[in-house]
């Protein structure tokens, strides 16, 4: 650990601030609390909400994991995990079982989350709503009065052009049953592990300014149609590595001649199931 | 028979500007009524201030809700003039861009304010409107084109359905039939009163355009410079002006 920064790089009043927000963001699931963010060394776009989430909940007895599209060893997750080694001296690991804190980009690990796990996601587009209303006063108003016709008319389209709705990432959730709430880019795979989890989610976006959270056992429904139901994505192919059948696939291209491979996104799962199997 | 809309005083002012001076009516129900006057004479600030989109300087403006009970349009929180506006009231904009949602095809705009209602059934919504793409004139095969596919008019039929396929009781149209040709005006007014009779529904409706009103209104008040100068049956009025500026008005329409 180098001691030219103060514990988890932040200074302690923005720490401060940050759990002040995040404390209100638990007392109001789903709702997008505003925050001071931070000059973080690192470009916006890949992960300063989700950084600056971490450093306000690290302490130094934490272990944490870093999670990029499900893998460990990508240059997001590294880079990220090597940064709060240094600057806090925390345990790293890759396992999900044994971290107090995974931070995330775009993923739910596979292995179930525990109630003393804390999830923080990289948020790019807090407001699920974006796309169809620029005007950021009048998104507002349409969470205040929960006025969420909108967001069944971006369904609806999908719908008519594609014949099911083809949302398949960031797929809009309805948290509490109070407020419309974008997941982060996690597949709309993951969404069902949104609903009831044990363990804490946290949601940072630092280019918007917004952190929001998922208490632990909380509602979450994925917004759908009556006659087209939310559904996640299946394969059919199993992980090429593992073996598995029930796992997120990433579709891997391995020559120039068009072969490609299906493996689990989530490595630490893939490498678990293996052990598993080999034993 | 008690009205449904009861305007009362009513003024917008744009600082100094008077936009509309101490105008009051009553709107029945199952009555449509012109404001006519030329551009500039405050008729969509009259529309707008009406409509609970702009707020009033002074005056009032009452309406008559289902249970029967009156609501001052003062007094409305954010979230009830916005159930309003999306329940029981419809607004047509003159530009049909500025009241559709371009991004998103025919039949999600006509379906946009059932789904705010609460309505989650995707087949159900496709026939309701397919059904009202039908009545407006529209062929139903278009249900899935962008609105920027249509033309003009095509657009303002478009903004008809979309406005009334949640069977509102009050209407307001802000002209909604200039910058269209001839013929296709004749279509959308023929449209309307139609529609109007079938639906039973309440209108206030602006425009500068005489013949309009003489088809569709049954009563018709004329403004000049914000205020209301003459206010009676639209054929009265029309066939025997009493005001100068009304006299003006009805001798400088074309006649062939």
């Amino acid at each position: 650990m180098t001691s030219n920064y103060n514990f988890a790089f932040l200074d302690e009043n923005t720490k401060r601030m940050l759990r002040r927000a995040l404390l209100k963001a638990v007392a109001i699931p789903g709702y997008q609390v505003p925050f001071g963010s931070r000059e973080m060394p690192l470009p916006y776009g890949w992960g300063t909400g989700g950084i600056q989430l971490t450093a306000a909940l690290l302490g130094p007895d934490d272990v944490l994991k870093v999670i990029d599209q499900g893998a460990d060893d990508t240059t997001n997750a590294v880079n990220i995990r090597r940064f709060f080694a240094r600057v806090a001296g925390v345990a790293t690991t890759e396992r999900t079982t044994e971290a107090s804190v995974i931070q995330t980009r775009h993923r739910i690990p596979e292995t179930p989350l525990r109630e003393d796990q804390i999830l923080v996601f990289q948020v790019p587009e807090p407001e699920p709503l974006r796309t169809l209303e620029p005007r950021e006063a009048e998104t507002r108003t349409l969470h205040a009065l929960a006025d969420y016709g909108l967001m069944h008319v971006k369904l609806y389209e999908d719908i008519a052009q594609y014949g099911h709705i083809a949302t398949s990432y960031d797929y809009p959730v309805l948290v509490d049953g109070r407020f419309l709430t974008s997941p982060s880019p996690i597949p709309k795979f993951d969404n069902p592990k949104l609903d009831h989890s044990p363990a804490l989610m946290l949601f940072g976006a630092g280019r918007e300014k917004r952190l929001y959270a998922i208490p632990p056992y909380t509602r979450v429904e994925s917004l759908a149609f009556d006659d087209h139901p939310f559904e996640i994505q299946r394969w059919e192919h199993q992980c090429e590595m593992c073996g598995s059948d029930e796992s997120y696939l990433d579709e891997v291209v391995v020559d120039d001649r068009g072969s490609r491979m299906f493996v689990c996104s989530d490595t630490d799962y893939c490498d678990q199931h293996r052990a598993e199997q080999a034993a | 028979m008690s009205a449904l809309l009861q305007v009362r005083g009513l003024s917008h002012h744009y600082g100094h500007r008077i936009g509309c001076q101490d105008v009051s009516f009553d709107l029945h129900p199952g009555e449509l009524l012109c404001i006519v006057g030329e551009s500039g004479s405050g008729k969509s600030t009259l529309l707008k201030t009406a409509a609970a989109q702009l707020t009033p300087s002074s005056g009032s403006v009452r309406y008559h809700q289902r249970d029967g009970g009156w609501l001052d349009l003062d007094e409305l929180s954010e979230a009830d003039r916005r159930r309003l506006a999306r329940e029981e009231w419809g607004f047509v904009t003159q530009n049909p861009r500025d009241g559709l949602r371009l991004n998103v095809s025919a039949g999600a705009n006509v379906a946009e304010r059932l789904m705010a209602l609460g309505m989650r059934n995707y087949g159900q919504l496709r026939d309701i409107a397919r059904g009202w793409l039908e009545r407006v004139e529209i062929d139903p095969s278009r249900i899935d084109d962008a609105p920027t596919a249509f033309s003009g008019g095509m657009q303002q039929r478009l903004q008809i359905a979309r406005t009334l396929v949640t069977q509102p009781r009050l209407v307001f149209m802000d002209e909604p039939t200039a910058g269209l040709d001839v013929s296709v005006q004749a279509r959308i007014l023929d449209l309307l009163r139609r529609l109007v009779n079938e639906l039973g529904l309440a209108a206030v409706m602006v425009t500068h355009d005489l013949a309009v009103a003489r088809l569709l209104a049954s009563r018709t008040m004329v403004m000049q410079g914000g205020r209301v100068v003459e206010t009676g049956l639209t054929d009265q009025i029309l066939d025997d002006p009493q005001h100068p500026y009304t006299q003006l008005l009805v001798s400088s329409v074309l006649t062939t």
